[in-house]
C-alpha cells in the first residue's frame, strides 16, 4: 500500500549516495520529492509542511557516520520521523483504572481499555462509508479473543438496515471459536442489542440514539458483559444536529473510549473531519480501514497529526478477523521499503508451532526435506493470507512485485503435482524418472516440463536450506536474497530482477541493526 | 414556480457547503491581491487541498505562471478567469492531453436510456463505503421523475444488512427489489432480475453490487461475469455502468477509476457525498487521466439531494458564486 511513495523515496536516496555530507544544498531537492510524493499520498499539505520542515532541519549539516552512505543517513532520518509522527498505540492493561490508563498511554505497544468494575464502554464515531459498522464487529471480535465479553450495539437509527447489519455481524463474530480453552467459546461472548422500531428516515430520528445506548448499557450491567460497543450513526461532520447527538450520547454515557474510524484512502478532507470530531468528543484513539486497497494511506499520517490520538487499529481486509493492531515502526518500514517483517512473523508464529518448526529445522538440516514437508509448508504459507498480501510484507519485494501477477492458482498447481506423487516419490524426488514424471503430469492435469521443472527447483531449494543448517536467521535471509531468481520454488517469482543488489547496497548490517534496535 | 424555486434552492443548498467551506476560500484569496509568485503559490496550495493533484495542479498553476510572465495576465481578476478556464477545459475533455488554455465547450453526459419498450439496464459499482446504494436511490427517483418504471436487483449478496438497505430504499421508493439466497451468486441474482425485468416490462433495472475494492482480482473478475450475464439478457446491456465515487477520496480515486474502468466498463462517475466539505477536486484529477465522465453529484442523504453534474456550475461553485 505504501509501495510507491517507497518508489519515489528509492530513486531519491540513490540521487544523494555518494556525498560524505549532508548539505543544504544536496538534500533540498530530495526534501521536495519527499513532499510531492506525501501529497501523492493524500498526506494532508500542513501535516507534509512540518514534517519537511523537521527532517530538513534534523539533515542540514549532518556529517555521515563513517559506516553509511549519506543515503542511508537520510532514510535514517526520515524513517524516525515517520515512525514519531505515526506513533505507537499504548498497551493498557487489564482492570486499569482510567488513570492508570492514562499513564501507560504514554508507553509502547496497543490494546482497548479494560475498567473494572465494568463494563468498558467504547464508543465509535465517523463518516458515512468509513467503515464503522464493520469494524465494530471485527472490534468484538478482536475482543473476545482475548476473552472479553462483548455487546454490540445498534446506535445507528438512520441509515437503513444498520441494525439488521449489526445483528448479522454479531452472529457471525460469535461463531468464530474463541481461542479460550479447548478453543471453543472461551469466556468471551459476543451479544448483540438493537432497537429496530426506533429506526427513522435519515434526519427523523435525532437523539434516539442516546436512549437506546443508556438502556443497552443498563442491560449490559445486568448481565455482567465486560465492554460495551457503540456502532453510532454515520455523520458529516458539518451537520450539526448529528454531530451535536454524539455529543450527548457522551454526556450521556461517559465511553471510556472514543474511537474515530477514518477510511485510509481519504484525501485532504481527512484532516477537515478528524479536526471536527476532535473538537466535540475528544478521540481516545483512531482506526484506519481500507488498508488493504493500494491506497497510499496518507491520510493515517494526516489524522494522527491533527488529532493526536494514537492509532489503534488498521483494517485489513472484508474477514471479520482482518483487523489488526498498528505498529508505527512496521508502517514506516513498509514506507521506506523495508518490508514489514515483524508481520509476517507474527502471522508465522499463528500458524505454525514450534514444535513443527523444530521437527522441520532437524529434517532440513539432516537433508531429509521432502514434497510432503514442502506441502506442509506451503499450505501453512496459504493459512497466512493471500500471497500476494505476504510477499509485501517482505524487505526489497515491495518495490519488484509490483507488475508482477501472483496468482495462487498457480500453487494449487503446485498441489496438485505434490498429490499426484506416491509417498515415496515425495520422500525422494530423485525417484521421478521421465515415465513417472508423465504419470504425476497427467494426474495433475499439468505438462512434463512443469513437474520436471519443481523437481529441479526443489533439488536446489532443498540442497540451499541444508547449507543453511548452521546460520543464523539475518544471515540466511540475505543467503536467500543472493539467491536472485534461482531458487524460487514459487511460479512467477523466478528472476525478479535486482532484488539482491539492491537491497544489499541500500541497507548495511550496521543500519539494518539500528533499525532492529528500534523495534 | 413554486415547484421550480424549490428544486433550485435544494441544489444550491447542498452545493453551499462545498462552496462556502471550500473554495470560496479561492475567490476571497485571490481577488484585491497583487498578482505575484506568492499568490500564485497560495493557489497552488488551494488546489492542492482541493484533492485536484499534483498533475493537474501542476499543468494548471505552469500555464497561470507562463502567462503572467509573458504578461497576458495583468492583474488577480485576470488570473482568476484564467483559473476557472484551466479548470472547466479540463473537466471539459477527458485524458491526459488536454490544452489548459484550450476554449473548452463540455458536452454533457446524460443516461444512455434505450428507446421506449426496450429495458435498459445500469449496473452500479464502487469500493466498500462509497454510497452505491443511497446513489441507486437517488437514481431511481431521478429517473421515476422522468416517469421510467425502475426495478432494482439486490445483487450485494455478501455485506450483512445490504439487501435489506435497499429493500428499505425499494419500499419507500415504490419499487420492486429483486433478492437471491443469503451468500447467492451475484451474478445468478443479476440474471434473474433481467428474467424479472423483460417479464414485467419496466423501464430500467438497475442492478446493486458489493463494495470491492479495486486491489481484489477475484471480485473485479466478478464484476466481469455479471457484465456478461447481463449482456446476453437484453441488446448490449449494460447500457450504463456507473461508478460511485466518494468525494473525500484522495489520488486513489485514480486507481478506482482504472481498475473499475477495465473490469466493468464504466460509463460513467457519480460523485457522491459532496455536501461536507470536501471538494472534489479529485473530479479535475480524474478527468484528466481518463476518459470517464462524472453524470451525477450526490449532496446529501434524501433521495431527491441530486443532480446532473455540470462543470460550469462546478467551477463557478468552486470560485463561490
Amino acid at each position: 500500500m505504501f509501495d510507491r511513495l517507497t518508489d519515489s523515496f528509492n530513486g531519491l536516496f540513490r540521487k544523494l549516495s555518494g556525498n560524505a555530507k549532508l548539505s543544504e544544498k544536496n538534500i533540498a531537492d530530495a526534501v521536495a520529492e519527499v513532499r510531492t510524493s506525501l501529497l501523492e499520498a493524500d498526506v494532508s499539505l500542513e501535516v507534509i509542511n512540518d514534517f519537511t520542515t523537521q527532517v530538513m532541519q534534523e539533515a542540514v549539516g549532518k556529517e555521515v557516520t563513517k559506516s553509511l552512505q549519506p543515503g542511508q543517513e537520510m532514510i535514517g532520518i526520515v524513517y524516525d520521523k515517520l515512525v514519531a509522527l505515526l506513533g505507537d498505540a499504548p498497551a493498557i492493561p487489564a482492570g486499569a483504572t482510567p488513570q492508570q490508563a492514562a499513564e501507560v498511554m504514554m508507553q509502547d505497544g496497543p490494546g482497548v481499555l479494560q475498567i473494572t468494575p465494568g463494563p468498558t464502554v467504547v464508543m465509535m464515531c465517523g463518516l458515512q462509508g468509513s467503515g464503522k459498522t464493520t469494524t465494530c464487529g471485527k472490534l468484538a471480535g478482536w475482543l473476545r479473543k482475548r476473552n472479553r465479553s462483548v455487546m454490540l450495539v445498534a446506535a445507528d437509527l438512520q441509515r437503513p438496515a444498520a441494525i439488521e447489519q449489526l445483528r448479522t455481524l454479531a452472529e457471525q463474530v460469535g461463531a468464530i471459536p474463541g481461542s479460550g480453552p479447548g478453543g471453543g467459546a472461551g469466556v468471551g461472548k459476543v451479544v448483540f442489542y438493537g432497537e429496530p422500531d426506533k429506526a427513522a428516515e435519515y434526519g427523523q430520528a435525532v437523539g434516539v440514539a442516546v436512549g437506546v445506548c443508556q438502556r443497552a448499557l443498563a442491560q449490559a450491567r445486568r448481565e455482567g458483559i465486560d465492554t460495551v460497543i457503540l456502532d453510532t450513526a454515520g455523520r458529516l461532520h458539518v451537520n450539526d444536529e448529528l454531530m451535536g447527538e454524539l455529543e450527548q450520547v457522551n454526556k450521556a454515557l461517559r465511553p471510556h473510549q472514543i474511537f474515530l474510524v477514518a477510511d485510509a484512502m481519504t484525501g485532504q478532507d481527512a484532516v477537515k473531519s478528524a479536526k471536527a470530531f476532535h473538537a466535540r468528543l475528544q478521540v481516545d484513539g483512531l482506526i484506519l480501514t481500507k488498508f488493504d486497497s493500494d491506497t497510499r494511506g496518507g491520510a493515517a499520517l494526516s489524522v494522527k497529526a491533527v488529532t493526536g490520538a494514537p492509532i489503534r487499529f488498521i483494517g485489513t481486509g472484508e474477514k471479520l478477523d482482518q483487523i489488526e493492531e498498528f505498529h508505527a515502526a512496521r508502517i514506516a518500514g513498509r514506507i521506506l521499503g523495508m518490508g514489514d517483517v515483524l508481520s509476517l512473523v507474527q502471522k508465522a508464529k499463528e500458524q505454525v508451532s514450534d514444535d513443527e518448526a523444530k521437527a522441520l529445522e532437524e529434517k532440513i538440516s539432516k537433508g531429509q526435506m521432502g514434497m510432503d514437508d514442502f506441502l506442509a509448508q506451503l499450505k501453512s504459507l496459504r493459512r497466512m493470507g493471500p500471497l500476494k498480501q505476504l510477499m509485501g510484507l517482505l524487505p526489497g519485494v515491495g518495490n519488484e512485485m509490483k507488475n508482477l501477477h501472483i496468482d495462487d492458482k498457480q500453487i494449487d498447481q503446485v498441489e496438485g503435482i505434490v498429490h499426484s506423487m506416491t509417498p515415496r516419490e515425495r520422500r525422494d524426488v530423485s525417484l521421478l524418472n521421465n515415465s513417472r514424471r508423465g504419470r504425476v503430469a497427467r494426474g495433475s492435469g499439468t505438462k512434463v516440463e512443469q513437474v520436471g521443472g519443481l523437481v529441479n527447483q526443489f533439488k536446489t531449494v532443498s540442497k540451499l536450506m541444508q547449507q543453511f543448517g548452521g546460520m543464523s536467521a539475518a544471515d540466511r535471509v540475505n543467503a536467500v536474497k543472493g539467491m536472485g531468481g534461482g531458487g524460487g520454488l514459487l511460479p512467477g517469482l523466478s528472476g525478479m530482477p535486482g532484488l539482491a543488489q539492491q537491497r544489499g547496497s541500500t541497507f548495511t548490517p550496521s543500519i539494518k541493526s539500528k533499525f532492529k534496535k528500534r523495534k | 414556480m413554486a415547484f421550480f424555486k424549490d428544486l433550485i434552492a435544494k441544489v444550491s443548498q447542498g452545493l453551499a457547503k462545498t462552496r462556502q467551506a471550500v473554495v470560496a476560500k479561492l475567490t476571497s484569496l485571490i481577488l484585491g491581491r497583487t498578482l505575484d509568485e506568492s499568490l500564485l503559490a497560495d493557489v497552488e496550495r488551494a488546489l492542492l487541498e482541493a484533492d485536484v493533484g499534483v498533475g493537474a495542479t501542476g499543468k494548471i498553476i505552469a500555464a497561470a505562471r507562463e502567462d503572467f510572465r509573458a504578461g497576458k495576465i495583468k492583474d488577480s481578476a485576470e488570473l482568476l478567469v484564467h483559473l476557472k478556464r484551466s479548470l472547466k477545459a479540463l473537466l471539459a475533455a477527458g485524458g491526459p492531453d488536454v490544452d489548459v488554455r484550450a476554449a473548452s465547450a463540455f458536452i454533457p453526459a446524460p443516461l444512455h436510456l434505450r428507446p421506449h419498450g426496450e429495458l435498459t439496464i445500469i449496473l452500479v459499482t464502487g469500493i466498500n463505503g462509497a454510497g452505491k446504494t443511497t446513489s441507486i436511490a437517488k437514481l431511481t427517483k431521478h429517473l421515476q421523475e422522468q416517469r421510467k418504471s425502475v426495478l432494482l436487483g439486490a445483487c450485494d449478496t455478501f455485506r450483512a444488512g445490504a439487501v435489506k438497505q435497499l429493500e428499505v430504499w425499494g419500499e419507500r421508493l415504490g419499487v420492486d427489489v429483486i433478492r437471491g439466497q443469503a451468500n447467492a451468486d451475484p451474478a445468478a441474482v443479476a440474471f434473474d432480475a433481467c428474467k424479472a425485468a423483460l417479464a414485467r416490462k419496466v423501464d430500467v433495472l438497475i442492478i446493486d453490487t458489493a463494495g470491492r475494492l479495486q486491489t481484489q482480482d477475484p471480485l473485479m473478475k466478478q464484476l466481469a461475469k455479471i457484465r456478461s450475464v447481463l449482456a446476453k439478457q437484453a441488446q448490449d446491456a449494460p447500457h450504463e455502468a456507473l461508478l460511485i465515487l466518494d468525494a473525500t477520496t484522495g489520488q486513489n480515486a485514480l486507481r478506482q477509476a482504472e481498475a473499475f474502468g477495465n473490469a466493468a466498463g464504466i460509463t460513467g462517475i457519480i460523485l457522491s457525498k459532496l455536501d461536507g466539505t470536501a471538494k472534489g477536486g479529485i473530479v479535475v484529477a480524474i478527468r484528466s487521466a481518463v476518459d470517464i465522465p462524472v453524470k451525477f453529484v450526490g449532496t446529501g442523504e434524501r433521495p431527491e439531494d441530486f443532480a446532473p453534474f455540470d462543470p460550469d456550475t462546478f467551477v463557478e461553485g468552486m470560485f463561490g458564486q
